[in-house]
């Protein structure tokens, strides 16, 4: 239902050293009505230009502090509230390419009245220099 | 005969606005009252974003800011989430725990009308009734497309609230039950997908003649070898059912609240889809006594073309409801004496 809107184009930003970024964040919302426990987000997929980085390489913070994805499964005190931005860390040598490059996130969702999980996708272009 | 029917919002109708920042619940409450719809619905879980922490000082703020506006809350809507574990469902015990921890919040609310999810089973809400009844919170299983009123799911509620000879359990229907014409913005977005204007047409054809939809699926994905889109909007289908509004009064006596589901409202304030034609003069006849409350979810279906207006599309929902409920309740007028001449 929020499917365009999840992914932030404008947070990208490197991480690490600027003359040698290990990887990249940016900001993302729960494509989703209403909040939900962490442990129900089953998995966040992010890759660029359609190359999909590992599931190792992302940790995930709505505020307290990162989590790998495997900790989120048992992360049951913690919530991603309706509507508020958390920040994803991608780790990936040299940061995010320089010029433009596609930037996709899939959000698979746990949610007990579906019968089946629930897909949100946004993928956006990133100029990124 | 005057009915009497409230009119309200649920916060989900803003859904678009709230998510991107553009409205806050302040900002919903104070443009909802403005038109009159006064009885505000609430998702603790969306719209409360410390749930299932919540102080009695964040209440009293809710409270205040809700009596600044001359409005007041009328239902709570709950979740169950049987899932939250990857290994296994929640317990029994776990299910009523986490139902009693909602009825607990919503009754700290004021508020005595609680949503259901419909996927909950009845012998959990059979367990949930003492504390229900004791904090006179009212549960009602949402009637969600593509269940409707008589389906024996909810025969099933409907059941061990007779039993049980109770006034706290029962139904609380969403209108999307009643789809008398397929949505022009559903139908609309699916074009735009790649669905071929004479292949939508035929999928609104058969809606309109109400073909049971595996007919419609089968046509579309083996016959007419449908593309993605074609087929996605055929199997739509089995989610948009036209329940019969004759059937309203019979299950008003479970109600207390409705969700008035709406996708669209042209400028001349009518719903192109679902039936509030039929379905509010059965209301107004029956006596109905509780809120209309707007569940405006048109936003999905058009944020890829267009702006989302919600405040817009309630208000025109709300000038149908005050039409229909006048028209209702001037049929239902006495008819004048005959004097003798």
């Amino acid at each position: 239902m929020f499917d365009k809107y999840i992914i932030d184009p404008a947070s990208v930003t490197n991480t690490g050293p600027a003359d040698a970024p290990t990887g990249f964040s940016f900001t993302t919302k729960l494509g989703y009505y209403r909040g939900l426990g962490l442990s129900m987000v089953e998995d966040l997929k992010v890759s660029v230009d359609g190359q999909p980085l590992p599931r190792e390489a992302i940790r995930f913070d709505e505020g307290p502090g990162p989590l790998t994805l495997d900790q989120m499964e048992t992360a049951f005190e913690r919530r991603w509230a309706f509507g508020a931005p958390a920040t994803l860390h991608v780790a990936l040598a040299g940061g995010f390419p320089q010029g433009e490059h596609r930037l996709a996130l899939q959000q698979r969702l746990r949610i007990s009245y579906m019968p089946f999980p629930s897909f949100n996708n946004d993928e956006k272009l990133i100029r990124f220099d | 005969m005057k009915s009497k029917i409230q009119r309200g919002v649920s916060l989900y109708s803003f859904q678009e606005e709230m998510f991107l920042g553009q409205m806050s619940v302040e900002d919903v409450v104070a443009f909802s009252a403005g038109i009159g719809a006064r009885a505000i619905e609430i998702l603790p879980e969306q719209n409360m974003p410390t749930f299932p922490n919540v102080s009695d000082a964040q209440i009293a703020q809710w409270q205040e800011m809700l009596a600044r506006h001359g409005a007041q809350f009328s239902a709570y809507d709950m979740f169950l989430d049987t899932k939250v574990r990857k290994d296994r469902l929640m317990t029994d015990e776990e299910q009523v725990a986490s139902i009693h921890r909602d009825l607990r919040l919503c009754h700290r609310l004021g508020i005595r009308n609680m949503r259901v999810l419909i996927f909950v089973r009845p012998d959990i809400l059979e367990k949930c009734v003492p504390l229900a009844e004791e904090l006179d919170v009212h549960m009602g299983v949402e009637v969600h497309a593509p269940w409707y009123l008589d389906h024996a799911w909810i025969q099933r509620t409907i059941e061990v609230a007779d039993r049980l000879r109770t006034k706290h359990l029962g139904i609380l229907p969403d209108m999307g039950i009643f789809m008398k014409h397929y949505p022009p913005v559903m139908r609309a977005r699916y074009e735009r997908q790649g669905a071929r204007p004479e292949v939508t047409q035929f999928i609104v054809d058969s809606h309109e003649q109400k073909i049971m939809c595996e007919y419609t699926i089968y046509e579309v994905a083996v016959k007419l070898q449908g593309n993605k889109a074609e087929v996605a909007m055929a199997e739509s289908l089995r989610h948009n059912p036209y329940a019969n509004p004759k059937r309203i009064g019979d299950f008003a006596p479970y109600f207390r609240h409705i969700q008035a589901k709406f996708y669209e409202m042209t400028e001349d304030c009518r719903d192109p889809s679902l039936d509030y034609e039929a379905v509010i003069p059965e209301l107004v006849k029956a006596g109905w006594e509780g809120t209309l409350s707007s569940e405006y979810e048109g936003n999905r279906w058009i944020q890829d073309v267009q702006p989302v207006d919600s405040r817009e599309q309630v208000r025109r929902q709300h000038v149908m409801f005050q039409r229909l409920i006048e028209r209702a309740e001037a049929a239902l007028q006495p008819a004048p004496q005959q004097t003798a001449a």
